[in-house]
């Protein structure tokens, strides 16, 4: 079969897939009012007394007012982004760790392997929240150090894979082709190996795109993320708490934004998943 | 007399299995001069590989024992240093494998592979296409052009061999180390692929080791052979002093076992037995267990090599009167 012939079977199993493109359109809508979300809101996120406290949603208010007048829809519209963000930087971090990491545990093994796989079983075995909870406290508060922390416990999930796949890799006659042909081991291990592994990361990331988010927004919600008054959606959950029973609005809008996200990822992840690795989708 | 290019000299290679060590090859020494087609042969498993393979230093993992000198143009490739030997492969020795249906990264094109291998020499981009394109007309690709723009799996076994053998010519080597290169391959292939090393060997004054099992391709291409047995080259020498008037009963008996128009007997002659594993290195011949001519002598005592003419060398006890030429006589 040739490549186009493929990608064109791959396509048409893509439209097949529902749950590939209900996630798709989830996403689609959230990364649209990412984008617009200057336009699609009414107000500044931080723009206080713009109507009564505790206003419940109204035609004026879609999602009701919090305790300093600011328009929670607007609020929700800004921390889009955040979430956006937090996404792309904490994929890219663990990414970028993990694959590194299991690239290099796989392909030198010996020692370098025993070593690192050794810090990998070992950021498996501590709960990942607290240790996220312990880097953020070494690292500071704020939205930036708490991705960071979430990366550096959540990278392990992708190194253990990229090493299996490395090491087997490793032995096939085009590697051995690369070395004697005076490429040098980054080379190969980046150039030749890589690529190799690229379509089962594609499936993991997008599998562990909504842990990142959640994880992130846990620790907003704990107050060790985004401070105020910043939009963040954990942020606001969190401060909702506080007048759950007299304004339940403040906590359940940002709330369903978050689910709405992660459930958007998590359908795009598992269709993906049918659709590029059919042997999973028979077990 | 020409300068070496190769030279082995007294390799050994033992691997450390459970329990001891796996004598894979012992006491080779061969020379190789430019322009000359080196042929090893022998039996799966007598070490022509792992010859081939320490060469490039290319065995796998860190339990290969290696003793002797590899020189390459009078430096010792032993003593270079991981940094030096990626400066030497490909630039200097470059090699095909075994099996080309594996050997190419199914994630590029085949145009895409090569121009690499030329850019890995800072040639611009362009360029470098530019002369992927001419070596795959030099390798007598059909469409040189549009299989360029090929992945690996749209290609078949010959072609991919051509593109393996284009890649390794990139870079102009001065030693091509082949390891059994049309082994997966037909023979109408074969004797095309080997068409081109020959010319490639002409062209380009490059020097080849080939390493096969096929006497055939033997006689077609080389200029001088070493005949391997359980680690060990029993006999060595120009490709026609060896057909013509083989010394060692190993080889005089490979010859009997090649098929002939002029024979009339319905069965090839086969040798009895198969390579022995050389766990510990007993004294006497290690071919001697599969020996018809085999004495008391060959089971105690190792034989030393014989120079049996300026470039003839043969490791066996018996002189050559003693050893009929046909089986039958035994």
């Amino acid at each position: 079969m040739n490549e186009r012939g493929k990608a064109k079977e791959t396509l048409q199993a893509c439209l097949k897939n529902g749950e590939f493109m209900v996630g798709l359109l989830i996403l689609a809508s959230v990364f649209l009012v990412a984008i617009f979300s200057e336009q699609i809101a009414h107000y500044g996120y931080t723009e206080q007394l713009v109507g009564p406290k505790f206003q419940p949603p109204s035609a004026e208010f879609w999602f009701g007012t919090d305790e300093l007048g600011r328009d929670v829809f607007s609020r929700v519209v800004a921390g889009t982004r955040i979430t956006l963000w937090v996404a792309f930087i904490g994929a890219t971090l663990e990414l970028v760790l993990g694959v590194t990491v299991g690239l290099i545990c796989g392909y030198f093994g010996n020692w370098v392997d025993r070593v690192f796989s050794f810090l990998t079983d070992l950021t498996w075995c501590i709960p990942g929240t607290i240790l996220a909870l312990a880097v953020v406290t070494l690292l500071g508060k704020g939205l930036t150090n708490s991705v960071i922390a979430i990366s550096l416990v959540s990278w392990a999930s992708y190194a253990r894979p990229v090493r299996a796949k490395t090491m087997s890799l490793k032995n096939m006659a085009f590697v051995e082709t690369g070395t004697a042909f005076g490429e040098t081991a980054f080379s190969l291990m980046f150039r030749y190996i890589l690529p190799n592994v690229v379509p089962s990361l594609i499936v993991m990331v997008s599998m562990s795109l909504p842990a990142t988010i959640l994880s992130t927004t846990t620790l907003s919600f704990l107050g060790l993320g985004s401070q105020a008054p910043s939009p963040d959606w954990g942020l606001a959950l969190s401060k909702g708490i506080e007048y759950i029973i007299r304004a339940p609005w403040l906590s359940i809008f940002p709330g369903v934004a978050l689910v709405y996200t992660v459930l958007g990822f998590n359908l795009l992840g598992e269709g993906l998943r049918d659709i590029l690795d059919p042997h999973m989708k028979a077990q | 007399m020409k300068e070496t290019l190769l030279s082995l000299e007294h390799l050994s290679i033992d691997y450390k299995i459970k329990g001891g060590y796996l004598s894979a090859v012992h006491d080779v020494s061969m020379d190789l001069y430019p322009g000359e087609i080196f042929a090893v042969v022998g039996e799966s498993g007598c070490g022509k590989s792992t010859v081939a393979h320490s060469i490039m230093r290319l065995l796998s993992g860190g339990n290969a024992k290696i003793e002797g000198k590899i020189l390459f143009e009078g430096w010792d490739l032993r003593n270079y240093t991981e940094k030096e030997m990626e400066a030497v492969r490909g630039r200097e020795i470059g090699m095909i494998f075994q099996n080309p249906l594996d050997s190419l990264n199914p994630v590029y094109t085949v145009g895409n592979q090569v121009s690499e291998a030329i850019m890995l020499d800072r040639v611009e981009k362009q360029e470098a296409m530019k002369r992927a394109i001419a070596l795959f007309q030099d390798v007598k690709m059909p469409d040189a052009g549009e299989r360029a723009n090929s992945f690996p799996h749209e290609l078949s076994g010959g072609m991919r061999q051509r593109v393996m053998i284009a890649m390794m010519l990139s870079r102009d080597p001065r030693l091509l180390i082949a390891d059994e290169p049309t082994t997966a391959l037909d023979v109408t292939i074969e004797a095309q692929i080997l068409e081109i090393i020959k010319e490639l060997k002409q062209t380009h004054n490059t020097a080849i080791l080939m390493i096969t099992h096929n006497f055939g391709l033997v006689a077609e291409a080389a200029d001088k052979i070493a005949v391997m047995y359980a680690g060990e080259v029993v006999e060595s020498g120009d490709v026609f002093e060896i057909f013509e008037r083989p010394m060692h009963p190993y080889t005089k008996l490979l010859m009997q076992a090649l098929p002939r128009k002029t024979k009339k007997e319905g069965r090839l002659q086969t040798i009895d037995g198969s390579v022995p594993r050389i766990l510990d290195k007993k004294p006497g011949c290690r071919f001697a267990n599969r020996c018809p001519y085999a004495t008391e002598t060959c089971r105690t005592q190792t034989p030393a090599v014989a120079q049996i003419s300026e470039t003839h060398r043969c490791r066996c006890f018996l002189a050559p009167d003693e050893i009929p030429s046909d089986r039958k006589g035994a």
